[in-house]
């Protein structure tokens, strides 16, 4: 019995360092996607859109390093992108952090199934799958 | 219209968006495709990029709270991941090979089952009862906090349940959407989870489920920042006013309207899908 209620504690707690990551990631994303906003609508805010035609993003706003430089540059365009790249990061950052989770209550067979899918997203971002 | 505007109005739709898909439990992401391909004329495959960032947000957005309940089952959830993960690679990579008239008609299938769905009956089963081997050998039988006390349940049916998560991952990688009806489904009535636990769970899984998708999409430049701010900013907020109104509000007649109108827009989605204009 105390073995148990000292199980559901500590599930507790990293329950609690969950959330908390979550919604750090979330609020700390949209400041930046707001005030990259900002900077975009008052450079660009009377152009036309257009988005009617698929010709994919302008270079540098799919990969990190294009981002940063463009960040660095101080492009509203690029502080957008690198907010929601953390945005995205956010749940993947979750399941690192579940892995250590998993490993602190010697749960091997959930740091197996944690560290499998953090190997399946990692796969989808570096395994050149974007044709 | 000028990119201002054309933001502005956009950000008031996608706070709609997110308001009625948190009120009504349907998510915002169901619309916000519809609303920028058919209203806006946007390309499908800049909205699909658009409404996945927007399900990451919002999903995680309202999980931060569930979890911390200690409502969500983190280990069935780390569990199917496996499953929602590797059909949303999947389903990514379907997406390139696959026209985007065909992509929008699946859409409009999908919006139709969920906006039904939404409509069942739901059926608790007795939760305490039946064995799994294999939910017992994964450690996926769980309990969560309720105002009688500690409830305990089991699962059941777990390579079933397996089977629809890889699908439900498949279509949300394809079409950019959560796909949380799918998931509930595959908890509620495969695998016989309550329907508390389900719902919280599946909503835990959808952002990495996304995210395992989007990485994909924004190496493909399908993800456009300028089309990606209003919509992420509009749905968080107009979910974040939802989930406050939502102890007051009765939600059903909403639910009425919303799922008439998802109606609606999936059947002219499948129009301008066979016609070939999207």
């Amino acid at each position: 019995m105390k073995q148990a209620l000292s199980k559901y504690f500590r599930d507790k707690d990293i329950q609690q360092l969950i959330g908390k990551q979550l919604r750090i990631g979330v609020i700390v994303s949209s400041i930046i996607v707001f005030v990259g906003g900002v900077i975009y609508l008052v450079r660009h805010g009377h152009e036309q859109p257009s988005y009617g035609d698929f010709t994919g993003v302008r270079e540098g706003l799919t990969n990190l390093p294009g981002i940063w430089q463009g960040v660095m540059e101080n492009k509203g365009m690029n502080i957008i992108q690198l907010g929601i790249v953390l945005l995205i990061a956010t749940p993947i950052i979750r399941i690192a952090f579940s892995v250590i989770a998993f490993l602190i209550e010697k749960d091997y067979l959930y740091v197996g199934i944690t560290l499998l899918v953090l190997g399946i997203i990692l796969f989808s971002m570096l395994g050149g799958l974007a044709g | 219209m000028t990119i201002l505007s054309f933001t502005l109005i956009l950000l008031g739709g996608a706070f709609l968006a997110g308001l009625l898909g948190s009120l009504t439990g349907l998510g915002g992401g169901v619309v916000i495709i519809p609303l920028l391909t058919l209203v806006f004329h946007v390309d499908i495959r800049y909205a699909i990029g658009a409404a996945l960032v927007a399900s990451i947000a919002t999903s995680s957005g309202s999980a931060s709270a569930y979890v911390k309940e200690g409502i969500t089952n983190i280990r069935l959830g780390m569990f199917l991941e496996i499953a929602t993960t590797t059909g949303a690679v999947v389903g990514a990579l379907i997406a390139v090979y696959m026209p985007t008239n065909v992509v929008a008609i699946i859409f409009g299938l999908v919006l139709i089952f969920s906006s039904v769905m939404s409509f069942r009956k739901k059926m608790e089963f007795p939760a305490d009862q039946g064995d799994s081997k294999a939910a017992e050998q994964l450690r996926l039988n769980g309990s969560y906090p309720s105002a009688g006390g500690v409830v305990n349940y089991k699962v059941h049916h777990v390579p079933g349940g397996y089977f629809m998560m890889t699908f439900a991952g498949v279509m949300s990688g394809l079409l950019g959407i959560g796909s949380g009806a799918l998931k509930v489904m595959a908890m509620d009535n495969i695998m016989r989870i309550p329907f508390k636990v389900s719902t919280t769970t599946s909503n835990f899984m959808i952002g990495v489920t996304a995210a395992a998708s989007a990485v994909v999409y924004l190496q493909r430049g399908y993800i456009s920042p300028g089309l990606c701010m209003p919509v992420v900013l509009g749905v968080l907020a107009g979910a974040f006013a939802g989930s406050r109104l939502l102890t007051r509000a009765n939600v059903k007649w909403l639910r009425i309207v919303f799922s008439v109108v998802i109606g609606f827009l999936a059947l002219q989605m499948i129009y301008n899908g066979i016609t070939g204009k999207l």
